[in-house]
């Protein structure tokens, strides 16, 4: 159980949904550890400024998150969270362990930009 | 003048301390901002258990934070987190803080909460493989070396410690230290030496992680010796110590080598108008209590430092 203010993915389905209906998803898969609740925390605050992109965590001893876990891209992964970026139901992104606010807004600023309105 | 932006305190950092003088000052009706570069909590939400806060029989650091951080805010605090400070002017009547974004902050008086975080070892592979072998969290990150070999750099407390909690699920732990001797009291060094799945090399430096998509094998150096020799592992945890964040104020307040700010018995630093508090001063021991009765000095001094300075002004005025 997650306690923070994102939408939480429960089943494998909600995982297939979230990143099906959305073009831009990340997600933190993770435990209520120090390493994972700034991570969580960064989404929370970036939600607003980022409104084109789906937050979500999920947690890690949920066995549904094998749908995460089993990922090719968390090969050699051994520290919490683990957070996946997908554009179009692709994994473009994923990192291992604890991010600062800065690294995770370069990924979103690069794999997600913002069309530009001509 | 636009005073949107103008406080009569600005804490820098939202640990134990930064929350505490946060709490302080906005119940004395000090108009204050906490600007915090990490998660509110700081250094408490990297603790599990918190069993030694008297109070609260045990709590997770998590918890204990949140209800600070409730606390502060019920009594008006303003609280900015995972900001970064670009630059500060503190010399003067008026401080001022730039954040990265460019935004700025001006107040009456700063007190310093910036806390320490874990030291690193600067050696090559240590960024690249963090969380892909190398760790800084025993009890985050433990499980993935279940059956496993692992390597803990460190001999203080929480390094012995830490190896002893880690053969829960590593196969083998080999601590890795520079010294002949450990830093650590007694007991823990007892209990790591008693454990038969540790071994230790002592003298001994890792000079390099090395993997290719995870850590591999670690390149070691014996201090006598200098012989270097590589060791096959699947993980590091890494545990020597502490650093204060001050190196944003180095060469503008005083400090002593290590970088943590010189107060005197009121939390002043070297700069009037300048509180610090917390991790990032001077002291011996560092704890949530500790830092918490710092963070209460220093708001209290802040608040008597701005009521002075306005009697200053009335003073002024009627001359
Ligand atoms: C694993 C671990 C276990 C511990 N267990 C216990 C325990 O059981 N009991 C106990 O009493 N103590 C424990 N401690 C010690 C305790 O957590 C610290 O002494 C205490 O948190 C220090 O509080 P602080 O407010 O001074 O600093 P910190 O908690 O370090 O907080 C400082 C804050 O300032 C922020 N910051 C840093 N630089 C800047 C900057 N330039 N600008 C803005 N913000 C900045 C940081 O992001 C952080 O949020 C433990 C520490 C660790 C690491």
């Amino acid at each position: 159980m997650l306690y923070t203010n994102l939408k939480h993915l429960e089943t494998a389905e909600d995982f297939k949904k979230a990143v099906s209906e959305n073009e831009n998803v990340m997600i933190i898969c993770g435990r209520m550890g120090p390493m994972c609740i700034p991570v969580y925390e960064i989404a929370e605050e970036l939600e607003n400024e980022y409104s084109h992109v789906s937050f979500y965590d999920m947690d890690f001893d949920n066995p549904a998150s094998s749908v995460l876990r089993s990922l090719p891209e968390t090969y050699g992964f051994m520290g919490l969270p683990f957070t996946f970026y997908f554009k179009n139901g692709k994994v473009v992104k994923a990192t291992s362990s604890i991010q600062s606010m800065d690294q995770v807004k370069t990924i979103l600023n690069s794999e997600f930009p913002v069309a530009v309105k001509a | 003048m636009d005073t949107g932006n103008h406080y009569d305190t600005i804490v820098i950092g939202g640990g134990p301390a930064g929350l505490t003088a946060g709490i302080y000052l906005s119940r004395a009706r000090v108009k204050t901002l906490i600007l915090n570069e990490g998660a509110a909590g700081g250094q408490m939400v990297l603790t599990h258990e918190i069993a030694n806060y008297p109070g609260v029989e045990t709590i997770s650091g998590y918890q204990l934070s949140a209800i600070m951080k409730k606390q502060a805010l019920s009594f008006g605090c303003k609280i900015r987190s995972n900001i970064s400070i670009a630059a500060t002017e503190l010399y003067g009547d008026i401080k001022k803080i730039t954040l990265s974004d460019g935004s700025y902050y001006t107040s009456d008086t700063v007190v310093i909460a910036s806390g320490g975080r874990p030291r690193m070892l600067g050696i090559p592979g240590e960024d690249e493989l963090r969380g892909k072998g190398i760790s800084y969290c025993a009890t985050c990150d433990g499980d993935f070396f279940t059956g496993k070999e692992i390597i803990v750099v460190g001999g203080g407390n929480s390094a012995l410690e830490e190896a002893v909690s880690l053969t829960k699920y590593a196969r083998k732990v080999t601590v890795v230290h520079q010294f002949d001797h450990f830093q650590a009291f007694e007991y823990a060094v007892r209990e790591a030496e008693d454990n038969p799945a540790i071994n230790f090399l002592m003298e001994t430096v890792v000079a390099s992680f090395d993997g290719q998509e995870k850590l591999e094998s670690v390149l070691l150096k014996n201090l006598r010796t200098d012989e270097l020799t590589r060791l096959r592992t699947d993980g590091a945890f890494i545990f020597i110590g502490y650093v204060p964040n001050t190196e944003f104020l180095r060469g503008v307040i005083e400090m002593n080598s290590s970088g943590e700010i010189i107060v005197d018995d009121h939390m002043a630093t070297s700069i009037k108008g300048v509180f610090a508090a917390g991790d990032s001063i001077v002291k011996r021991y560092r704890q949530v209590t500790t830092a918490v009765g710092d963070g209460t000095i220093a708001a209290l001094a802040a608040t008597a430092y701005i009521n002075e300075m306005k009697m200053q002004r009335k003073e002024t005025a009627v001359i």
